[in-house]
């Protein structure tokens, strides 16, 4: 089974620091006595409470709804009673609070009635609408609706599954762990993808500093009736990343801007495969997720934790030490400082990471920057970080979109090598966030804009309708003044008639005027295509408003 | 603090540090060739730079410590010094840096601000301004047959009783001098080349000098602290135009060995033009900068008014550079090329 691999460009080799939790088994977190679960926790809508405060609920319960196509539903981690319904600290880089439902475990952990999908009957609308309402998001990292992209859509047939093992974050553990202890379930996971998605190609990328995990999925691999190449990858961050995994595993890039269901590749993690396998075959929804617990605390392993549980919890359970010097969710490369730790452990927080001023020596401060282009050697996008740096520090957005600013992945590799020590991506975030604003700005201006242009161009016709009316009925009175006198003298038969006629085309062309308006047979070409073009933005506004999810629904 | 939270050991300091540690065997030569006369020419150029950089980061509002220390200041002070004759009396080195840092690099707004290359601009003001004593080279140690010492060094550089004869007895042109003079003489290279002053490929001594910078400058590359595109191009540059006239007419113009191996044409690709300031930046934009430098450098030295073209030739790149970056930009991930020049809808 040996297969063509292809090096992307750049990456880079940070400390691996693997070995302190996955030498370890994996231990199953305890049922916190309080757990507060965020209804936002995936990319999309908000999941909408559907439960009260003072309501008892089982464990699985659905707590919260999906709201629309792109959204997850959000369900009890165990059974308890709902204390509240409100904002709470949670794991946001903004360290604004979000709305979260708070669980009071009755510490009975009792279920509710749930079995397995019949998933080879059910069509697949219905399956993924389950999957939907199971709260089933990728666990890998953006948190993106499982369901959504289990739908291969009509433009592209999806002829290769990607299964991403790579894990190439320093520290974290938890894709391994799994892959070595629950590589049956993945598997199963990967079937029920296979049979969405219809693919023929099944590639299952793990990054060679993995083997035992290379091993016990090829192991499992043999069992199934179809074929699935378990292909170990070399370990270079970001590999596990999902436009380089692909690249290292077909040779193609995704193209700039679009997403790899284009080309016909889908990606999953393998912790969504495996929540996959226990939503179908058990029908039980996403609750629990495995978590690296690792850093500065005495027993660094992966835990089996419920959705909700607050991360002090788990650093005890690993055994918390003194000279912590703050947390990290996530890796090092890309993970994020919890300003608060009684914030809860969420379907995306695949690692706690403890820091000590020991593993993670405060950063120098930053100095010039002396386009020694280190950076673009390690940009795994094939940037040239230095420039966009330059952009966004004078603050000259467009050009930093010139140069491919929304390309960029946020890795971290070029502020990792930077020798100036600049914190490259946060101003690439810093310049995205910036335009972000500035588009939805323009959009509204432009909506405006729009409405007013509009209300314009309505009172114009109104006060053009008016004239016209008036014009028309002054008209109809002349002609009636004329015709009478004519009638009276009794000049002529002839005149008579002519001016009935008059009279009736006068009041004829008086109620066309009514009826319709003659405004739009005097407009400068100029104004008909601006009419046409509002027309146009207003059809396309009430055809974006139209819910994706009614189609969804009624098939 | 946003992530990373880990980096990569390298700073601006170590980056400093190495180059100016490849410099190393460039300076034993020269110490072995010409005399200890360049270590007093170092060590004045070193602390002139050093006060300067701190005299103009404290005006300027800048912390001191973490700039100074960065080294770069050091460098260039080096390569200017370096790139100085031999005797260069005291006023010639300290007005050379002090342009180099104060106007060169402060002025245009510090480290990383630069668009000519700091030792660059002085040594060019100072060639322009003071050519006699620009030409002030010691004899190489194989013609005088032996080098100065200390003492006389550093009589002749801080202006000593020194009478005309004495300098004239221990300096001598440089060999691309004497083949300028030569040349314009209506000499044939036939003619100009057996003098003692040209040695195997370039000159005798010189082309040891050479030597030498390339050895730091091959480590710098395997160090990975320079790209290989630079040097290279830049030496493809010199080669080419050079032989190509050579070809053309082995009589009048010198041979592409003889340029290649000049002291200033290594000291120039592998520590000047690649000075990651002031150069260029994409892979393909670093071969154009290198080129153009190369031949640039071969044109002023056949057809200029001055006998080595290295400086001036890297300050012209230096001036295309925003240029060349903006039209050499390279391929992203996923970029489709193709679709690249299409007008925008």
């Amino acid at each position: 089974m040996s297969r063509e691999l292809f090096r992307f460009k750049g990456g880079v080799h940070p400390p691996e620091h693997k070995t302190e939790s996955n030498t370890r088994p994996v231990a199953r977190a305890p049922v916190p006595s309080v757990l507060v679960i965020p209804v936002r926790q995936h990319i999309g809508n908000p999941a909408k409470p559907v439960v009260h405060v003072g309501q008892p609920v089982l464990k699985g319960q659905l707590i919260a709804a999906a709201d629309g196509y792109i959204s997850s539903a959000v369900h009890a981690s165990t059974s308890g009673v709902i204390s509240d319904i409100d904002l709470q600290p949670v794991a946001h880089v903004s360290g604004l609070p979000d709305l979260c439902i708070t669980l009071v475990s009755d510490g009975r952990d009792e279920w509710i009635a749930h079995g397995p999908l019949d998933y080879q009957v059910m069509t697949p609308a219905a399956l993924r609408l389950a999957l939907r309402e199971l709260g089933l998001a990728g666990l890998g990292g953006a948190v993106f609706p499982s369901a959504v992209k289990l739908d291969p859509g009509a433009a592209h047939p999806c002829h290769t599954l990607i299964i991403n093992g790579g894990e190439c974050e320093p520290w974290i553990t938890c894709d391994e762990m799994l892959m070595r202890e629950r590589a049956d379930a993945i598997l199963q996971g990967v079937t029920v993808m296979r049979h969405l998605l219809g693919c023929t190609d099944i590639l299952v990328g793990i990054e060679d500093n993995k083997p035992e995990a290379i091993v016990a999925m090829q192991t499992a691999a043999t069992q199934l009736d179809f074929a699935v190449d378990i292909i170990a990858v070399p370990a270079i961050y970001p590999g596990g990343g999902a436009k380089q995994l692909i690249y290292t595993l077909t040779g193609k890039q995704v193209p700039s801007g679009k997403l790899s269901t284009d080309i016909g590749i889908q990606v999953f993690n393998v912790g969504t495969a495996y929540a996959l396998a226990r939503a179908v075959f058990q029908g039980e929804p996403l609750i629990s997720r495995w978590v690296t617990v690792s850093g500065h605390v005495l027993r660094p392993q992966n835990f089996e934790a419920l959705i909700g549980t607050p991360i002090h919890t788990l650093i005890a359970h690993a055994g918390e030490r003194s000279g912590a010097t703050g947390v990290l969710m996530g890796g090092p490369m890309m993970g994020m400082t919890l300003p608060d730790l009684s914030a809860p452990v969420v379907k995306a927080t695949n690692s706690i990471l403890v820091k000590s001023a020991a593993l993670f020596p405060p950063l120098p401060g930053a100095l010039p920057c002396i386009r020694c282009t280190r950076c673009a050697d390690v940009c795994p996008a094939e940037l040239q970080p230095q420039e966009l740096f330059r952009f966004a520090k004078a603050g000259d957005f467009g050009r930093a979109q010139e140069y491919h600013l929304f390309d960029c992945i946020e890795c971290g590799c070029c502020s990792y090598v930077c020798p100036s020590h600049i914190p490259l991506v946060d101003y690439y975030r810093y310049a995205k966030s910036e335009i972000w604003a500035r588009e939805k700005e323009k959009r509204a201006a432009d909506l405006a804009r729009e409405r007013h242009e509009f209300r314009q161009f309505r009172l114009e016709r109104e006060k053009k309708e008016k004239a016209e009316k008036l014009a028309a009925k002054a008209q109809a009175k002349r002609a009636e003044l004329t015709a009478a006198p004519a009638s009276e003298a009794a000049a002529s038969e002839v005149d008579a008639k002519k001016a009935l006629i008059a009279a009736a085309m006068a009041r004829a062309q008086a109620k066309k005027a009514e009826a319709e308006p003659k405004n739009t047979e005097s407009l400068s070409a100029v104004t008909q295509r601006e009419i046409e073009e509002i027309e146009a933005r207003r059809a396309k506004i009430r055809e974006l408003a139209r819910s994706p999810l009614e189609s969804e629904k009624n098939p | 603090m946003p992530a990373p939270f880990i980096l990569d050991r390298t700073s601006v300091t170590q980056v400093m540090a190495w180059v100016l540690a490849a410099l190393l065997p460039g300076i034993v030569a020269y110490v072995w060739l010409f005399g200890p006369g360049i270590l007093i020419t170092l060590a004045l150029a070193t602390s002139t730079a050093l006060v300067a950089e701190a005299a103009m980061l404290k005006a300027r509002g800048y912390p001191v410590k973490p700039f100074i220390t960065d080294l770069s200041a050091v460098v260039t002070a080096w390569l200017l010094a370096l790139s100085l004759p031999t005797l260069a009396p005291w006023w010639l080195i300290v007005t050379g840096t002090l342009f180099a840092i104060v106007v060169a690099k402060h002025l245009y707004g510090g480290l990383g601000q630069n668009i000519f290359n700091p030792a660059m601009v002085g040594y060019a003001v100072l060639i322009v301004s003071f050519p006699v004593q620009m030409t002030q080279w010691a004899a190489p140690l194989e013609l005088a047959g032996s080098t100065l010492d200390f003492a006389h060094s550093a009589a002749l550089i801080f202006g000593g009783d020194v009478t005309k004869t004495t300098l004239d007895a221990v300096t001598m042109a440089t060999p691309l001098d004497t083949l300028r003079t030569g040349l314009l003489q209506q000499l044939t290279l036939d003619e100009i080349m057996p003098q003692p002053i040209f040695g195997f490929y370039g000159g005798t001594g010189f082309e040891w000098l050479a030597a030498a910078f390339l050895i730091g400058g091959l480590s710098l590359w395997a160090l990975r602290i320079i790209s290989w595109q630079v040097p290279l191009a830049f030496l493809a540059g010199i080669w080419l135009a050079a032989g190509f006239l050579h070809f053309f007419d082995a009589g009048r113009f010198g041979a592409p060995w003889f340029h290649l191996f000049s002291p200033s044409v290594m000291l120039g690709a592998f520590f000047i033009a690649t000075d990651p300031v002031s150069g260029a930046t994409t892979p393909r934009g670093k071969l154009i900068f290198g080129f153009g430098a190369g031949l640039l450098t071969i044109i002023i030295r056949t057809w200029g008014g001055y006998p080595d073209g290295v400086a001036f030739a890297i300050l012209l790149m230096n001036l295309c550079v925003p240029l060349i970056d903006a039209w050499t930009q390279p391929r992203i991930y996923g970029e489709n090329r193709q679709n690249r020049k299409e007008p925008p809808a």
